[in-house]
């Protein structure tokens, strides 16, 4: 049995504002999480974090990030990447600021 | 104060003017991100979790008006109308763009500041002693040492790919409020033979081991003093382990080998590099100690002593955030950045130039960030303390909280921290709103309550009297307290209380502890520290799990 695999986003920081962006199925960056490209398997989701690493000139750090399928799209699942698709607690800023 | 010469001037301008052309090359694509980010980090510019973030130096806490005013401007222009003062006396700024931060660094530049060494393995921006030169037990201003260690440590070129970052932090009193204990190199000032000279304590450190410094020489004459600090640095950067990222600082160089073995080898060093220095160093802190000469004092307390009479709140003020200065006219006023609720450290656009005005106007144009993340007056005429509480009142700084429950330190946490696994501050938020709502916090007396976001102790947690530490527990925020912790002379580091916390749960516990010490004390003369350091940590943990002691019964 393969081992089962948590499905994922690419997600990164953008060059020049750090916003957090991720990687869309086009292999351009969102900043809405919903957006973000679910990858369903390991051998893809190594390939699509090479094809973020290849754009550096729009990106920081990209990494992989455990997701899930939610109503709107994907949906993150740890609690660290759920503030990075909205901004800091203390001040309406960051994403949630518009 | 300290005055940058034109030579000063000239480095930050072409430093910076280097940096644009850095940033220029890494978005056109020349430079790849793993070039470029020892680049950015030299000058103090950090990718965090939702921006960068550009830490600036404000060397041993020390700025004038002009320079307050200055990072407002930034604020505004750059930034979103704030700044977050830190622990290690900096302040951040948490969401500058790539290509802002080389006009960011000119503008510092204008009033001689910048971001150097404030990241990297090199010595880091040295601190010291807040009420420095107002303190009225003070044996010594600490402010001319730090600068003269500023000035050798800046771009020394031995000393810029150490094993780890170091942290200096000097103090002139004896009651050490730069927590010298917890630095890779801590300096007292003490008075031998009526000579002034330097405690050296060597090895402390937080983080994930946390240590206390140990006393390496107890007396150095200020004319050893860099030759001496040279050596010791330069033994941690041949023996400091470089294999091992968390077992680099010279906190783990002091363990493995011995202070004694330290001692022999810095003693050694030293010979050498002392016969190397000419003296210009001791020509240099003369000049330097001109610069910290204290202001011309204006005698006379005006209304103070009626004013004092006459308004209960202007009075709690007082008695809670002044200290007595050196001068008996005069008092060192701490403005606390810890309105209940607000973001602990915060300091909006307004209050900078608010703060600006009011040391320029009223109190020989000085002011402090202190370790605690709160802002100091200290040359403050009694005289108008009164105008200066209305003032600060109106801008929302007149909180009466220094050194109580609500004055807590929170690291940034995973608000802002790339590296932090729970959040700090809405925790330091909801236990200083609970202390308001419960009206507890004056009746509490003296007490530190320090938050980190992850076991790197930015918040200082192993030394708060309670310590908090957030943690990711199988993908939830979960908080572990730690008891006893005390970041003084005899600096002491906290003891584990038991499981943590739930976020949810968090306030609550801190609650119950501080109403069990309420229960436990002798009198309220008895501070929660005493109270822990008389009945040990056993009370206290049966305070804060009650479900335990019921299972156990
Ligand atoms: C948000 C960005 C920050 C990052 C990435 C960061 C990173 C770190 C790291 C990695 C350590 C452990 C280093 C070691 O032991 O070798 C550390 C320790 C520390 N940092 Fe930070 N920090 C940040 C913010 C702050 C702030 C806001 C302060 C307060 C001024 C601060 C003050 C400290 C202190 C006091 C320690 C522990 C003292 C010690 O062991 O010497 N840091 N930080
Ligand atoms: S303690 Fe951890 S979370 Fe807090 S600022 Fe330091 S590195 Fe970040």
């Amino acid at each position: 049995m393969p081992r089962t695999f948590t499905p994922k986003v690419v997600t990164a920081n953008a060059l020049l504002e750090g916003d957090v962006v991720y990687l869309t199925a086009h292999g351009d960056w969102t900043r809405d999480h919903a957006e973000a490209d679910l990858i369903k398997d390991e051998g893809t989701a190594e390939i699509r974090l090479l094809e973020a690493q290849a754009q550096a000139h729009e990106v920081v750090g990209p990494y992989l990030a455990d997701a899930t399928p939610g109503a709107r799209g994907p949906e993150p699942v740890h609690f660290r990447e759920a503030f990075r698709t909205r901004g800091p607690s203390n001040y309406p800023h960051g994403k949630q600021e518009a | 104060m300290y005055a940058y010469t034109d030579f000063d001037r000239d480095f930050l301008a072409e430093r910076n003017a280097q940096f644009r052309a850095q940033v220029e090359r890494r978005i056109d694509g020349s430079l790849t991100e793993d070039e470029f980010k020892p680049l950015r980090l030299m000058n103090g510019l950090y990718l965090q979790l939702h921006a960068y973030m550009l830490r600036v130096a404000i060397p041993y806490g020390t700025l004038n008006g002009a320079q307050m005013r200055q990072l407002a401007m930034i604020a505004d222009r750059w930034d979103k109308g704030y700044g977050h003062f830190t622990t290690r006396q900096n302040i951040q700024y948490n969401w500058p763009q790539l290509r802002d931060v080389p006009d960011m660094l000119d503008a510092l530049g204008e009033v001689g500041m910048h971001a150097i060494q404030t990241s990297g393995n090199t010595i880091r921006n040295v601190t010291a002693d807040h009420f420095a030169g107002a303190a009225a037990e003070e044996v010594a201003d600490p402010r001319p040492v730090a600068e003269l260690i500023r000035q050798w440590s800046t771009d020394h070129p031995e000393f810029q790919f150490l094993p780890r970052k170091f942290k200096v932090a000097v103090t002139g009193s004896a009651f050490d409020r730069a927590v010298t204990a917890a630095h890779d190199i801590g300096l007292r000032l003490v008075e031998r033979n009526g000579e002034i000279g330097a405690m050296v304590l060597v090895g402390g450190g937080l983080g994930r081991t946390p240590m206390i410094g140990k006393v390496l020489a107890d007396f150095v004459a200020f004319d050893d003093l860099l030759p001496y600090l040279e050596a010791i640095v330069a033994v941690y950067n041949l023996l400091g382990r470089r294999d091992n990222k968390y077992k680099a600082r010279i906190k783990i160089t002091v363990h493995e080998n011995g202070i004694d073995e330290i001692r022999r080898l810095v003693d050694e060093e030293f010979i050498p590099r002392r016969a190397a220095f000419n003296g210009a160093d001791m020509a240099l802190l003369e000049k330097i100690k001109a610069d910290f000469a204290a202001p011309d004092f204006v005698a006379g307390s005006g209304e103070f002593e009626a004013q004092y009479a006459d308004d209960p709140v202007f009075r709690s003020f007082v008695d809670t955030n002044a200290v007595d200065h050196k001068h008996p006219d005069y008092t060192i006023l701490t403005v606390s950045l810890k309105a209940h609720g607000a973001t602990p450290g915060d300091a909006t656009s307004d209050q900078m130039r608010v703060l600006a005005d009011i040391a320029e106007t009223y109190a020989h144009d000085e002011l402090r960030i202190s370790h605690e993340q709160n802002v100091i007056l200290p040359h403050l005429p009694k005289r108008h303390l009164r105008t200066v509480f209305d003032t600060l009142a109106e801008a929302g700084l007149a909180t009466a909280n220094i050194g109580l429950a609500s004055d807590i330190i929170a690291c940034p946490g995973m608000d802002y921290c790339a590296l932090a696994t729970a959040r700090s501050i809405p925790v330091a938020q909801q236990i200083a709103t609970r202390f308001e709502e419960l009206k507890l916090e004056h009746e509490v007396g003296p007490l530190k309550i320090k938050i980190s976001g992850c076991i790197n102790a930015c918040g200082h947690h192993h030394v708060g009297h309670i310590g908090i530490l957030g943690l990711d527990r199988a993908g939830v925020e979960n908080y572990q307290i730690t008891l006893g912790g005390d970041g003084g002379p005899d600096a002491v580091i906290g003891e584990r209380a038991g499981p943590g916390f739930a976020y949810d749960q968090v306030v609550d516990a801190i609650e119950r502890l501080v109403r069990g010490y309420l229960e436990l004390r002798e009198s309220a003369d008895e501070t929660f520290l005493d109270a822990y350091k008389r009945l040990g940590a056993a009370p206290f943990k049966a305070a804060l799990y009650p479900e335990a002691k019921a299972d156990a019964a």
